[in-house]
Formats: structure tokens, C-alpha cells, sequence
């Protein structure tokens, strides 16, 4: 755990306090209505679109000088993208900073879910690409807007249509679309959809799109479902292996390649989850071996 | 019966110029209707007017619903009027792109309504449409494939696949045989005829082509400078017209 | 009792485009025939045989009089009871064919069956039965008629005109062009369905069948509109 200064050259959070402001009240309208996409006055931010700008936004509108940030892309704390936001908010926030989930009280996220439960007074924020589920077959904005008015959500029926078609199963693996409290169609950004039973969560989860110029949420203890057809119900898959570090055989696994012969071994996204198994002496196929 | 349209004293400016002028008449179960006219007539205005694609500066459109009976289509709610856009009506345009998903396959595009009117089983909803894809002529092999890889005619087959996988009672039809060759015209022509008589459906049929008319509508509206001149059964029209315009438009079509 | 019954008819083009002529072709026409009986329509050529018979069918509009076919005024039906008076009540011979293209002979025989409300197997054997009678090869019978010859397409027209056995029909030169066996054919047609009640009008520029199966001739030159006027 680490608290740095807060660089008297920026306002708290980098954000000025009129910014935060606006952005609070988008937030509060999007946790009255679920799943609903709110737009707001997303501001240029020191980085480009893309590198989480929507995300770093909401974080900076929910941070306060108690808090205890987390930042993870992919589920690993230690990648550029979570170590220049977690560095951003150190310098103009002066927030303490945590790689453990349990230990935090926001989250920032980049594509997935920590493994590790959050509890109630824990915010999750989503960095989002592209928020409208309905974007890829109707590329109207004012039809997508009247679709989700109305409740015509055939259309999200035909991606998932397509997928059998094309592939035997539903074959959407990341960004599966969900509906929340059975009324708004939401898109839970790029998250695997091994991670869409966990978004009926305790905690906050909140979605910012900076390019968009969009913010959604998903409150506590919100029901959550995952789209699918009578015959081909919704499976939150996952590669079928264990952990080669930590032996977990219920985490969400990235397929790394180790050398020029088709090597590769599997080892949890989640890094603090991985690495607090570890500590606790649970080892995997090639924990003994400095894999990395 | 009652009849399964009432249309009266429809009307839609477009700024000072009239798009369509106080049209009235009756549509009734299982009747085709033509309506033609040359470019500008305003038939096209009229027929998104009855569509709901355009609203209308006064007049009604009534339309006999399967649960309420007789509503002004006009002042019913947007939601409303979409979900008889999905159920009860249906709309093929004379460009199979506008009324097609050019991006998901054949399949998909007939699915589509199915889906948006509450089917979630993907086998039922797949075993309806290689039927409809049967029943207008394209190969069960096809089912997968965009509609991109299509034939214009095979496109247009598949839009009125697409539309009336629902059971709709109204089809309206802007130039259904525009922009195709002959042969294809005669063999889509036969396809609607057939499927027309076989579900009972009432149409109205926006053409400049009078011999499409003569094979599909049993009634005709003529229409000059937004405003209906003649109406009466098709061959009567076509071979006793009354009105200069339609004698005009009768005596112009090339004989072959 | 009467099932065609036309008084005091009249009808005039007017010519619009051609500084709206008006051309009075007919004036106080009458004409009165019951079930079973078959009248014949005759007068030179442009006398208004075809314009008397295209009116009672609803083909054109009679400017005055009354046009009663089973009880409704073609003058003044709407469209949909015209049609469903040529559906079920007055079949209609026409000198020539016109149909979809592409639909086999067979289906256009056996549609005004259909059309009636009848069933299909019943429509097809009929429709078989007349294709048969008036010498259409079978081979034909699964191709469109519309690369048919003359005699053959006129026997076509005539098998879907008897198709359906409609109380009242009119027969436009259902003789003409054919040889002498489907000539005796078509006759026989008719008098079967004089013999079932069918109230018949006829034009036959061949008067041995118009001797052989009308039973009064009417001669339109009457109703020429100098004449009534």
C-alpha cells in the first residue's frame, strides 16, 4: 500500500470540481435507472480515447482522499495501461493505491471482474469502448435510442442467431450482452462472459464510455441476465485447464505462449488473486519453475 | 365485415407543396389495392402516410387491430404503431437493401420479426425460416448466406419472406417489381399472387407498372399531382378509363 | 325469373385527349334472359356486341340504366361485390387468354374452382376432365399456356371458363378458331350448361352453333343511340 502527494498543480482527481459535479449527477441518474445509457460532457483527458478516458473520468467524479484505488487491466495490476491510471490519480489525487482487491475501495477495470467477491460500499468501474449493444446491426443512434425506449430487443436476438448459425453455438465470448432488472439491454463493456454471473454484485458497478460520451451502471444486488435462446442457454465458459501457477480450477485463465515449440501454459488473469492463492501454498502444473 | 382500413381525408404537405391531398377510401379483408401514377404523384407519400413512416398534416387512418378493433393508426402511440409495424402490417420496400439486413445472413433477416415479436427457441425459429425461404423460391442451402450473395430478385424474395413470416393482414408493397428484369417480375408477380390468395392478406401496391397491377390488384387508384382522380375495379379502370390522366396513362404504355 | 337483366342502358366514351370527344355508342338498351336459356348477341361489326357484354361483366361503366346479374346492380356495385359476383355468379369467355406467366395450364384451369371456394381435388379433376374433352395434350398440362398456339390457348380459355359451374356466363366468340371436333366439344359445353340452368349471353359469328344452342337472338344495332334518341 503506498500514498503518494498529491501534486498541488491539480485540483483533486485532476477533474475541476464543476466536471466532477456533472458527472456525479450522470452517475446518480444512471444508478436510478439500470442499464440506461446517460449521456454526459465526457472532457478530454491526458491520454488518448481508448486507454480508458470514460473510465479514469467516473473514477475521478467517485474518488475521495479516503480511498484506497485499484487499477486493473485484464485482471493484472502491473500492465502499462493499470500502472500509468494508478500513477495519474497517485499524482493528482495523493490516493493510496492497492493491488488487493479485498483491500480496496474503488476499483478501476479494463475487461474483467475481479475474482475475488466485492462487498457492499466497493465500486467497480468499467472502462467502455462502445456502450450500445445494438451498435454492430443498427447503426442509427436515433433508432438504437428508440429501440431501447421501447423495449424492441429482437435485434440483440439476431447477433446471438447469427453466432449459432455461423458456429453451432452462441459463440460471443467477450461483451455479452445482458439485461438488467428485465427492462435495459446493456452492454457489460469486453468482459469475458465467464464474468457475467458476477455482475449481480454487492457492489457498485459503474460503466464510463469517454468517447461516447456515455455513463451507465448496474446498483447493488441488481438482477442482471445474460441473453440467450431456450435451446442454447447461456454458459459462462472458460478455458478448461487449472491454473498452471496456482493450481485454481475456477478462475478465469490467460493462455500464455512459452516458446517457439507450441509451449504454452494457462495462468489466472486475476494476478492478485493468483498471487494471494500462491501465498496461501496452493501451486499449479509449473509453480515450481520461474515461468515468467 | 368491417372494413380492415378506413382511410379518410389524408393529407401531408411538404412545405407549401402537396404531397397528398384529401384521400379517402376502403380497404376491406383480402382485397388488393393498386395505386398508381407517375413520378411525383404522390403515391409514395401516400402509402408512407398510411404506413406510419410519415405522419400525415390531417386526416385518419384506421385500421381494424386483432385485439382493439378499429384505431386511428395516426394518433395511436409510437409503440404501438412500431409493434403493428412487426405484427399485423408489413412494408416491402422497392429496394430489397432498405428492407433487408444486408450484414446477417437469410436466416437472420426472416428470424428477425420472429425474435422481435418474443420467439427465443433458435430451432423454431430457424425451421420457420428454411420454410418461408421455401416457400418464396430460395434453396434451404441459402439460409446461411448474406443476403449480399443474392440476385435482386432472390433479395426481393427474401424481403417478402422476411415480412410475412408473421402472419401480417397488410402488406404494403412500394414498387415490389421495380428495377428487376422481366422474367424475374413475372416470376415474383406469381409468387405475391399465390401468397396473397393463400394467407388472405390484404395489399396495397404502389406501382408506375400497369400490367403489374392488372395481374395483382383487384381495385385501382389513380393518382395525378397528389390528388386521386379515378378509382374503380382494375380492368375497368385500365379498360374504361374515365378521367383524362388515366386515359392518358393507359394509351402511353407501349404494346408489345 | 331472371338472372341478366339490363333496361334502359347507355354508354359513351368521351375522349379526354382528343378535345374530349364524346362518342355515344348505346341508349336504352334492354335485354332480359332466364336460367337454362342462352340469347345470342347480334348486329355488324361495331354495332356494340363486346361494349354490351364488357358492361354486364363490370369491364366498362354504363353511364344510365341498370345492370341486374342474381340480384346486383353492376352499375352501381361496389368493386369487391363485383368481384365476388365474377367469383361465384357470371363466368366469363373472353377471345383471349391472358394470364400470369409461368403458372401451368393445369392451376389456370383449375383456379376459378378455387376461386369459388371449391376444394383442390376437386378443382383439379375438373380441370383435368375439361382439358381432356377439348383435346389439350397432357404433356402441356404442366406448361404456362402462354407458348401455346392460338387453338390451343382458346381451348384453354374455354376449359377455365366452364371450369366452374357459374349460373350465368357470357361467351365472347367461344367458337372461333377451333376445328370441327373442338368446335362440337365446346357446343356440347354448352348445352350441358344450359341444361343446368345457366343463363347464357353469346356472341357467334358462326351461325351454325349460334342456330345449334341459342335459344333468341338480340340484334344490338337497336340500342344504336340515334335510334332511342
Amino acid at each position: 500500500m503506498t500514498a503518494m502527494q498529491h501534486d498541488p498543480a491539480y485540483n483533486f482527481a485532476y477533474l475541476d470540481e464543476q466536471t466532477k459535479r456533472m458527472i456525479r449527477r450522470a452517475l446518480l441518474k444512471a444508478l436510478a435507472i439500470p442499464g440506461y445509457q446517460v449521456p454526459f460532457a465526457s472532457r478530454e483527458m491526458p491520454m488518448p480515447y481508448g486507454w480508458g478516458t470514460g473510465g479514469v473520468q467516473v473514477t475521478a467524479a467517485c474518488l475521495t482522499p479516503e480511498d484506497r484505488l485499484k487499477v486493473i487491466d485484464q485482471g493484472a495490476d502491473d500492465t502499462t495501461n493499470a500502472v500509468s491510471i494508478r500513477k495519474f490519480f497517485e499524482r493528482t489525487a495523493g490516493v493510496e493505491t492497492t493491488e488487493h482487491t479485498t483491500e480496496s475501495t474503488i476499483i478501476q477495470t479494463r475487461h474483467r471482474i475481479p475474482e475475488a467477491p466485492l462487498t457492499e460500499g466497493q465500486i467497480l468501474v468499467y472502462q467502455v469502448p462502445i456502450p450500445e449493444p445494438l451498435r454492430f446491426l443498427e447503426p442509427r443512434e436515433t433508432e438504437t435510442r428508440k429501440m431501447h425506449a421501447l423495449e424492441e430487443y429482437g435485434l440483440m436476438y439476431v447477433k446471438l442467431y447469427e453466432d449459432i448459425a455461423h458456429n453451432g453455438a452462441i459463440s460471443t465470448a467477450y461483451a455479452y450482452p445482458v439485461k438488467v432488472e428485465g427492462r435495459y439491454v446493456m452492454d457489460p463493456s469486453p468482459i469475458p462472459k465467464f464474468d457475467n454471473p458476477r455482475l449481480e454484485s454487492a457492489a457498485i458497478q459503474l460503466f464510463g464510455a469517454g468517447r461516447e460520451q456515455r455513463i451507465y451502471a448496474v446498483p447493488p444486488h441488481t438482477q442482471v441476465v445474460s441473453l440467450d435462446f431456450e435451446d442454447h442457454p447461456f454458459e459462462a465458459s472458460k478455458a478448461d485447464h487449472d491454473c498452471d501457477l496456482c493450481g485454481c480450477g475456477t478462475s478465469y485463465l490467460d493462455e500464455v505462449i512459452v516458446d517457439d515449440a507450441g509451449g504454452r501454459m494457462f495462468v489466472c488473469s486475476d494476478t492478485d488473486f493468483c498471487a494471494g492463492r500462491r501465498a496461501e501454498g496452493h501451486s499449479g502444473r509449473l509453480s515450481g519453475e520461474d515461468a515468467a | 365485415m368491417t372494413p380492415l382500413l378506413q382511410v379518410t381525408g389524408l393529407t401531408r404537405h411538404y412545405g407549401t407543396r402537396l404531397g397528398c391531398g384529401d384521400v379517402s377510401f376502403d380497404l376491406w379483408p383480402g382485397e388488393v389495392m393498386g395505386i398508381v401514377g407517375e413520378s411525383g404523384s404522390g403515391k409514395s407519400t401516400l402509402l408512407n402516410c398510411l404506413a406510419g413512416h410519415q405522419a400525415p398534416d390531417a386526416g385518419q387512418v384506421i385500421f381494424d387491430t386483432r385485439s382493439d378493433g378499429p384505431v386511428d393508426t395516426v394518433t395511436m402511440s409510437e409503440p404501438a404503431r412500431r409493434m403493428l409495424g412487426r405484427t399485423d402490417w408489413a412494408f416491402v420496400h422497392q429496394n430489397a437493401r432498405d428492407g433487408l439486413r444486408m450484414g446477417v445472413s437469410a436466416g437472420a433477416n426472416v428470424g428477425e420479426r420472429l425474435m422481435a415479436v418474443g420467439a427465443r427457441h433458435y430451432g423454431d425459429i430457424r425451421a420457420q425460416a428454411v420454410d418461408w425461404l421455401g416457400r418464396v423460391e430460395i434453396a434451404e442451402d441459402r439460409v446461411d448466406d448474406r443476403p449480399r450473395a443474392f440476385s435482386g430478385g432472390m433479395q426481393q424474395r427474401l424481403q417478402i419472406a422476411r415480412n410475412l413470416v408473421t402472419g401480417p393482414r397488410l402488406v404494403f408493397m412500394d414498387e415490389p417489381t421495380g428495377g428487376l428484369d422481366v422474367s424475374v417480375q413475372a416470376r415474383l408477380l406469381d409468387l405475391l399472387r399465390g401468397l396473397v390468395r393463400e394467407m388472405g392478406l390484404s395489399a396495397i401496391i404502389v406501382t408506375h407498372d400497369l400490367a403489374v397491377v392488372r395481374l395483382l390488384a383487384d381495385r385501382l387508384m389513380v393518382m395525378k399531382s397528389g390528388h386521386v382522380v379515378e378509382t374503380g375495379l382494375t380492368d375497368q379502370v385500365l379498360d374504361d378509363p374515365q378521367h383524362g390522366y388515366t386515359q392518358l396513362l393507359v394509351s402511353s404504355v407501349l404494346q408489345v | 325469373m331472371k338472372m341478366i337483366e339490363l333496361a334502359d342502358v347507355s354508354k359513351s366514351f368521351v375522349l379526354h385527349n382528343q378535345g374530349s370527344a364524346v362518342i355515344p355508342v348505346m341508349a336504352g338498351a334492354a335485354l332480359s334472359v332466364r336460367p337454362g336459356e342462352c340469347v345470342a348477341l347480334v348486329g355488324n361489326s361495331g354495332a356494340g356486341k363486346s361494349t354490351l357484354m364488357r358492361m354486364i361483366y363490370g369491364n366498362y361503366l354504363c353511364n344510365a340504366g341498370r345492370i341486374v346479374v342474381g340480384g346486383l346492380d353492376v352499375a352501381r356495385a361496389e368493386p369487391r361485390e363485383i368481384l365476388r359476383m365474377r367469383r361465384e355468379v357470371l363466368g366469363y369467355v373472353s377471345q383471349f387468354l391472358r394470364v400470369v406467366p409461368r403458372v401451368p395450364t393445369l392451376d389456370v384451369v383449375a383456379e376459378p374452382v378455387l376461386a369459388a371456394g371449391g376444394a383442390h381435388e376437386v378443382a383439379e379433376a375438373r380441370a383435368r376432365g375439361l382439358l381432356a374433352r377439348l383435346n389439350v395434350p397432357e404433356r402441356l398440362w404442366s406448361l404456362s399456356p402462354t407458348t401455346f398456339s392460338g387453338g390451343e390457348q382458346q381451348r384453354v380459355n374455354i376449359a377455365r371458363g366452364f371450369a366452374h359451374a357459374f349460373p350465368a356466363m357470357l361467351l365472347d366468340e367461344p367458337t372461333a378458331s377451333l376445328d370441327a371436333t373442338n368446335r362440337a366439344v365446346v357446343l356440347e359445353l354448352i348445352s350441358e350448361a344450359k341444361a343446368r340452368g345457366a343463363a347464357i349471353v353469346g356472341i357467334f359469328h358462326d351461325a351454325a352453333a349460334r342456330e345449334a344452342v341459342c335459344d333468341r337472338e338480340i340484334d344490338v344495332s337497336a340500342f344504336a343511340p340515334g335510334l332511342a334518341a
